[in-house]
């Protein structure tokens, strides 16, 4: 409870936390976009790509003032993926290779940049190395103001063209038919999606940005279909890490906060891998057990009820296990039995034979004929 | 140069082969990115075995790093077979888990020892010459020469002795898998160099520089040649300049080294791109400019041909005539494609007026009979 008293009162805290929330939910946002179109990667590169773009935003203006090292980050994170795709256009070269290249190079621009400007600029350029992992701790209230308005530029811009993204994501040669500007489409998703990566580089930093975009939507994915609730989940998700990160790497000594909300978005990743209702991998597993089980009670029904219908009265006829197995591959025979027992269908003779029951005889039947229209 | 320079020169060369090498191989099966993937998930691996041997020099820690990385690959493609996940976000969630983890164990636990974050992405190359390496008690060099050395060998050496498997199976890993020779094993060796090579290399230039190191000289190389053997050679050959490159640069500025030669790597992939022989940006946009000229000139013989010995010959054999709302080129492109076909000898000029030669005649035929033919083979295709 200290915490949430703290959160009311104490400036840093609540500063800290409304901005990784709200990083949080905006990557998320945009993210969704990004995993459905296979880009998830391209969030990695743009994101390392921003680094010599704060450098060389701190050298030109002289100062650390946040709008500016946004619009640098951002420059340079937009020219990354721009130069990404020229490669993949006019060369034979791939995307992923593509990616990679200019991923490393720009970052490794970046952090020539970061040792000249440390060797040079003095004490006005401490704290630049803090893009590398994040440091939500300093965030202030200007940052947080930058953080705001970019977010509600993203968030409106997504709002305005919604149908139009829609489509791109999920049918772009349709989109061309119906005669959308489809590349101006990919460009103005791609400047949103960059301009919300850069907003986090600062809590976040360069390295770990990516799972931010990533990580939200994959898991929101599990638990839904439509991309209203993906985005809206996604941006939730986002949100919660962003602030369960931001306060956990504050509260706890030398915990950088970028990690800390990477890992947060890691364990609800797997938590929704393995439990959300209908994809989640427990509830397949459920499914295909229930699934397998109703293939044995099935199939052994069947078997009973061709054996007893050879009989003049089929509910007198009983039959040994050891038949029915001959009649299949034999697993799960038994526990077939004993399932049909419990619902009624059939009985174990005191020889420890089996037959079926009136219902069991009816059940069969239905079943059969079931198979022959199904078959018909 | 003092000797340390020199020797810090050959430990940049000998990682940057080393990374080439494998490289190759990664960019080929369109797996460039598992090279970043890798080199950021092997950093738990190095941080636990610390941890366990208190030695940063043990071969342990190279071992855990390429156990952590072949993991990884393994843990993405099992998040990808779930089929909940498409791999490239598969990837974009393991690799930053496994590296947030690294970092929080070092921030954490290894506070100051020589074990810290900048190093991992920058690496120590400025220093590796104070690690020597002693051999009966006699100085044979640094440390990160004999690593470096060795994992370029051993790279180069399992190249060799698998070269055909490594081809068959990157090309075609269908006939290579019904040939016998498990594509999946070949895969996950591979993926053992390149973790090996990755964590060796890590050690002296960070992780950055492993990524650029595997990647661009591999990229620029695909964009040389078509052959597998040459592009290995032209690729290790590639890193070694712009590794030297990169140093050069970093030596001049006074800045991080790593970075430097990353640098290095993108200014060498640069010119390579633009300046590529035959798929180089510059040769591309000369190809298909000139494609379309020619495409232009066969068009004008085909027009000149339609028009020959009618009535309005006289009309349409005007150049101002191809300028108009018929043909409807630029005034400077119907120069250019004038010109293009007079240096063909396909026309002739007499004052304003274009006439056919023989050999314009026959191209034109060329062209409608070729386009005949498709359009006949395109009936019968029931098209």
């Amino acid at each position: 409870m200290t915490l949430l008293a703290e959160l009311v009162t104490d400036y840093t805290l609540r500063t800290v936390s409304l901005g990784s929330a709200a990083l949080g939910a905006v990557a998320g946002m945009l993210g969704a976009f990004a995993v459905l179109r296979r880009q998830s990667l391209l969030g990695d590169a743009v994101s390392h790509a921003a680094l010599p773009g704060i450098v060389l935003a701190f050298v030109v203006t002289g100062a650390k003032t946040p709008l500016a090292l946004v619009v640098g980050a951002a420059l340079a994170g937009w020219a990354a993926a721009l130069l990404v795709m020229l490669v993949v256009r006019t060369t034979r070269i791939k995307i992923d290779t593509a990616l990679g290249l200019v991923l490393s190079v720009f970052f490794g621009l970046g952090l020539l940049l970061l040792s000249v400007v440390q060797r040079h600029a003095g004490a006005a350029q401490a704290g630049l190395d803090s893009f590398l992992f994040g440091q939500a701790a300093a965030l202030v209230g200007d940052d947080l103001r930058t953080m705001a308005v970019l977010g509600a530029v993203v968030v409106a811009g997504l709002l305005l063209l919604w149908k139009e993204f829609k489509l791109l994501s999920f049918d772009p040669g349709f989109a061309g038919a119906l005669g959308l500007p489809v590349r101006g489409l990919d460009v103005a998703l791609t400047t949103l999606l960059v301009v919300a990566i850069v907003i986090g580089l600062q809590t976040v930093g360069v390295v770990l940005m990516s799972a931010v975009i990533v990580a939200p939507a994959a898991a929101a994915r599990q638990w839904t279909d439509r991309l209203g609730r993906l985005v809206l989940l996604a941006g939730a998700f986002g949100a919660a890490s962003g602030l369960i990160g931001a306060l956990v790497s504050s509260s706890v000594e030398r915990l950088p906060t970028g990690p800390t909300i990477v890992l947060t978005l890691t364990l609800l990743t797997l938590a929704s891998l393995l439990f959300a209702p209908r994809r989640g991998l427990l509830a397949a597993r459920v499914r295909r057990l229930r699934q397998r089980r109703r293939v044995a009670v099935d199939s052994v029904l069947a078997d009973l009820y061709r054996l007893a219908s050879q009989h003049d009265d089929p509910t007198r006829a009983p039959h040994a296990p050891d038949v029915l197995r001959a009649m299949r591959d034999g697993a799960g025979t038994g526990r077939g039995l004993e399932l049909l027992a419990e619902r009624g269908l059939a009985a174990r003779e005191a020889d420890g034979r089996w037959s079926l029951t009136p219902a069991g005889v009816d059940a069969g039947r239905r079943l059969l004929d079931g198979d022959a229209e199904a078959g018909a | 140069m003092s000797g340390a320079l020199w020797e810090i020169l050959a430990i940049a060369v000998l990682a940057s082969v080393a990374c080439a090498l494998v490289g190759v191989f990664l960019v080929l099966r369109r797996l460039a990115m598992l090279s970043d993937a890798i080199s950021h998930a092997i950093l738990p691996g190095i941080v636990l075995a610390y941890f366990a041997t208190k030695d940063l020099n043990s071969p342990w820690l190279v071992l855990a790093a390429a156990a952590t990385g072949v993991l990884t690959v393994g843990a993405v493609e099992a998040l990808a077979r779930t089929r909940r996940l498409k791999e490239d976000a598969a990837m974009g969630i393991v690799f930053p888990a496994l590296f947030s983890l690294g970092v929080v164990l070092i921030t954490r636990f290894a506070g100051h020892v020589h074990l810290d974050v900048d190093s991992v992405l920058l690496g120590e190359l400025a220093f590796a010459p104070f690690d020597r390496m002693i051999l009966g008690g006699h100085d044979v060099g640094a440390r990160g020469l004999w690593l470096m050395g060795g994992v370029a060998l051993l790279n180069a050496s399992a190249i060799a002795a698998f070269y055909k498997e490594l081809k068959l199976a990157t090309f075609d890993a269908g006939l290579a898998a019904s040939l016998g020779l498990a594509p999946a094993v070949i895969h996950y060796g591979l993926m053992g160099l390149v973790s090996v090579t990755a964590v060796s290399a890590f050690d002296a230039v960070g992780l950055v520089l492993v990524v650029a190191l595997m990647i661009g000289p591999a990229a620029a190389a695909s964009l040389l040649t078509d052959r597998l053997a040459v592009m290995l050679l032209l690729a290790a050959g590639l890193g070694a300049v712009s590794a030297a490159g990169g140093f050069v640069l970093a030596w001049a500025l006074d800045a991080s080294i790593a970075g430097a030669m990353a640098v290095g790597v993108g200014v060498m992939f640069a010119l390579v791109f633009l300046a590529a022989p035959r798929r180089g940006l510059l040769a591309t946009l000369l190809r298909r400019r000139r494609q379309r000229l020619e495409f232009a000139a066969v068009m004008l013989a085909i027009h000149l041909a339609q028009h020959e010995g009618t009535a309005d010959e006289d009309e349409e054999s005007r150049v101002e005539h191809l300028q108009g709302s018929h043909v409807g080129w630029t005034p400077r492109f119907t120069a250019r494609v004038v010109d293009f076909a007079l240096d063909r000898e396909w026309i002739g000029r007499d004052g304003g007026r274009l006439h056919l030669t023989e050999a314009g005649r026959n191209e034109a035929g060329r062209a409608l009979s070729g386009l005949g033919r498709r359009f006949a083979a395109d009936l019968g295709a029931g098209i």
